[in-house]
């Protein structure tokens, strides 16, 4: 752990040196694209040993770069779309839109995740398309509707037209411009990305005053008649809260007529084949992105399934879900309240949890405590203004749903019965208090 | 046009028909071969390893390539699906497993094309009561294909079986479909234990409904029943495939949870003489599956819970599945189909539904699990 950080001690050093030649504005990205540092309440040191590559180590000079290349617009086919449009340090590495825009305008079918902790992602993308932050570099470059270069052969020539890359390429790998270097110096920058130092962290790491009460009781529930845990898992060499697995928790339901469109996936996959780039341009320009999981693993137990994705910072990532349909945090535990929405490939562990108000608000002002030092400001007054939009508008809230009281007519859509926790039981986690 | 030359595009096209062609068919050496070719033509690309194209295609498998290769072709192959166990309540008091059999009914339903039918394999109810079977046959009755009903113990023994049979009809019955001969057997009898003891219809059910008690009897077919299906088969050739289905295994696995038929000895047999027997039995709720003799024996999934695998009795041809997520209310659970080949032998498909599904073929069975072994899981069992 100490020697990370006097690593990370260089990493800031050589990167404040290394960008002043990108096409970014005068001004540069500003203090939140910094690398971070380790030392960080909750920061996983030993994860964090595990997750960086032994053929693409972290250093200095590589840092530099893949920061100058991810602000860097002219990566893109009309020059005017860099990885930070999507991916933006004020946004919590996210644009904050329900789906991303690509070049000429055009809108994608997914919400942009964040890089923030990316690095510890198993997989990557929301249906784990890419297994890691190198390889799936190619995705966003060349696909028509995000930065659309036609193959990565043109974002070399870009590269390699501009002489500072040259050089800097040269310094670093001791070669010219390639594709290959060009994913490995962004991935480096990309894992310079750490997100932790929460308040949460201060109070699981025995701080009482860190959170409030209400925030606490939020924790309990988390654990608890919430379920959340389940997924979203947090423990002391695993603080992510994710599962790194795929859920099908009713998203896409809604819109989507799964089984046809499945089959029509499998069927434009016999015929154009089923790569990871096929599989990007269906994900993130059809209707079947909706599919989810399923188009990479083809099996039918995966259609809608999409990754878990970390809690953290959650304040400054809205919206929420792959395809950004929830505006707010209450409408996303709304959502989940009520079961989902149902589907035939439904997850098992999806169930009406028979949350009230009161708890949710508790269970997300834990959720807020979940936000670094430098997203502070920006998350309080999102979190403000979400909890006004709270108290008149809930499209989501559907109480009957949510205790089971509500089903879907006779026979198969009968209703559901029991499934609303009892009221009157008491929250285990709460007996034990704090 | 000549011969011509192949660019690299027609060539990947014709690898990718490949693939997609042989694991319709999935006969073990095409199979293989069409792996190979796959995955030579993936690796050559440095692409992720190449993905089953299970969805709905297996359930269709065409003709199996061996069989007519040996002779043993003739007549149609079908395919069936299964759903089992649902073991509901009503909806007031348990929610869960009417999900379960809701999610079973959807997955059939979305099968194209459909089934020929579709077996129930028995404990549609939790405890016998008419509420919660009226439940099943309303859930049932979503069915797209016919479906064929086989009693359980929990479906029997509130009312002895009155309510189920004025809803279903005869707990034992056969027919004939495509040149096979099916046999539904009620396999869950027992011994009057209650009389004596003065019970209440709702203990008799409870006290069958329990493992590891002394109370109850062991489920057996019965003298009268074995006599029916002698009589039943008498008019059947030996070289007639033969498809028996029942609710408990036709063999002794574990006797305290009664995974187990007192008379299946007896019932084996009646069924020696025919060449090609195939018991398909629900009760145990786990990937089971076993050969004895010329009697190739699969277990069903549940749709409401996973048993664990008893202590002593697994048949040694069982790949066991991995320990169930108990987070997960479907996980170890799903439903199934049957892909009847020519010569009318069964290849068997686990729809597991928050896993792969895994394919059993009958010539694993039958050869004694000296060819295609399925996939052993992951990680060991419980």
């Amino acid at each position: 752990m100490k020697s990370a950080r006097v690593v990370l001690f260089f990493l800031l050093a050589a990167v404040a040196v290394g960008t002043s030649f990108s096409s970014v504005n005068a001004q540069g990205p500003g203090p939140l694209a910094d690398p971070k540092s380790t030392n960080q309440a909750g920061f996983p040191a030993t994860l964090y040993l595990w997750v960086i590559p032994p053929d693409n180590q972290q250093t200095p000079a590589k840092i530099a770069l893949g920061k100058a290349l991810f602000f860097d617009d002219r990566l893109s086919a009309d020059g005017k779309i860099s990885c930070d449009h999507c991916h933006g340090p004020a946004k919590g590495f996210t644009d904050q839109l329900p789906t991303s825009e690509g070049i000429h305008a055009q809108f994608g079918q997914r919400n942009a995740p964040p890089i923030l902790n990316a690095l510890f992602n198993v997989t990557q993308f929301w249906d784990g398309r890419s297994p890691t932050l190198e390889a799936q570099i190619e995705g966003p470059v060349t696909n028509p509707v995000e930065m659309g270069m036609k193959s990565t052969d043109d974002a070399v020539a870009a590269v390699k037209s501009i002489p500072e890359y040259v050089k800097q390429f040269q310094e670093v790998f001791g070669r010219a411009p390639n594709f290959a270097d060009i994913e490995r110096a962004i991935a480096a920058y990309e894992r310079t990305q750490l997100a932790f130092d929460s308040p949460f962290d201060k109070f699981i790491n025995g701080d009482q005053s860190a959170i409030s009460d209400s925030a606490k009781r939020g924790w309990s529930i988390f654990n608890g008649k919430g379920r959340c845990m389940s997924c979203h898992g947090w423990n002391p060499t695993q603080p992510l809260f994710t599962d790194q697995k795929f859920h099908n928790i009713g998203v896409s339901a809604h819109k989507s007529d799964f089984v046809p469109l499945a089959r029509k996936a499998l069927d434009i996959f016999s015929k154009t084949g089923g790569d990871s780039l096929a599989i990007d341009k269906l994900a993130i320009g059809t209707d079947m992105s909706g599919l989810g999981r399923f188009l990479v693993t083809k099996q039918p137990h995966d259609i809608g399934s999409f990754r878990t994705m970390s809690l953290r910072n959650l304040l400054v990532t809205e919206p929420y879900f792959h395809d950004g349909s929830q505006a707010t945090l209450w409408d996303t535990i709304d959502h989940y309240n009520k079961g989902g929405v149902q589907n035939p490939y439904l997850d098992g562990g999806i169930t009406p949890l028979g949350l009230t108000e009161a708890e949710e608000d508790d269970l997300i002002a834990f959720l807020a405590t979940l936000t670094s030092p430098e997203y502070a400001d920006a998350a309080k007054q999102e979190y403000d203004l979400q909890f006004k939009r709270s108290r008149t508008d809930r499209p989501q809230r559907d109480t009957a749903a949510a205790n089971g009281d509500k089903g879907r007519g006779p026979g198969l859509a009968g209703p559901f019965g029991d499934i609303g926790p009892a009221q009157d039981l008491e929250n285990p986690a709460l007996l034990g208090g704090y | 046009m000549a011969a011509r030359h192949k660019s690299v595009e027609t060539k990947y096209m014709e690898e990718r028909d490949a693939v997609l062609r042989g694991l319709r068919g999935l006969d073990r050496r095409t199979f293989l071969k069409v792996l190979a070719a796959s995955a030579g033509a993936v690796m050559a690309k440095s692409l992720m390893p190449p993905h089953t194209f299970q969805l709905v295609e297996v359930a269709n498998a065409a003709p199996d390539k061996t069989a007519e290769a040996t002779g043993m072709a003739g007549k149609p192959p079908f395919t069936f699906a299964y759903i089992s166990d649902t073991h509901l309540y009503p909806r007031t008091l348990n929610q869960r497993f009417v999900r379960g059999a809701v999610k079973a009914v959807e997955d059939v339903n979305a099968l194209d094309p459909q089934p020929d039918f579709v077996l129930f394999g028995g404990d549609l109810a939790q405890l016998g009561r008419h509420e919660e079977l009226e439940l099943g046959r309303q859930i049932l009755a979503e069915l797209k294909a016919p479906v064929k009903m086989m009693v359980g113990e929990h479906d029997w023994f509130y009312d002895l079986g009155e309510t189920w049979q004025d809803m279903f009809g005869p707990p034992n019955y056969s027919f004939d479909w495509k040149g096979v001969h099916v046999v539904v057997l009620m396999s869950v009898h027992e011994k009057d234990f209650w009389t004596a003891r003065k019970m209440t219809p709702a203990e008799r059910m409870q006290t069958v409904a329990g493992l590891d008690n002394g109370i109850q009897s062991r489920f057996e077919v019965g003298d009268e029943e074995r006599k029916w299906l002698s009589d039943d088969l008498a008019k059947v050739p030996h070289t007639t495939p033969l498809l028996v289905f029942s609710h408990s295994p036709l063999y002794k696995y574990y006797r305290n949870w009664n995974f187990w038929t007192e008379d299946a000895e007896q019932v084996q047999a009646i069924l020696k003489p025919y060449k090609h027997v195939t018991v398909i039995h629900g009760h145990t709720h786990q990937m089971l599956y076993n050969q004895i003799g010329n009697i190739s024996f699969y277990g069903m999934l549940s749709t409401a819970w996973p048993w664990p695998y008893a202590p002593t009795g697994l048949p040694p041809l069982t790949i066991q599945m991995n320990r169930a997520d108990p987070f997960d209310q479907f996980d170890g659970l799903g439903d199934g189909q049957l892909n009847v080949r020519p010569d009318g032998l069964a290849d068997k498909i686990y729809n597991l539904w928050d896993r792969n599904p895994v394919s059993v073929k009958a010539d694993y069975l039958v050869s004694h699990g000296k060819v295609a072994r399925p996939p052993a899981p992951q990680f060991a069992s419980y």
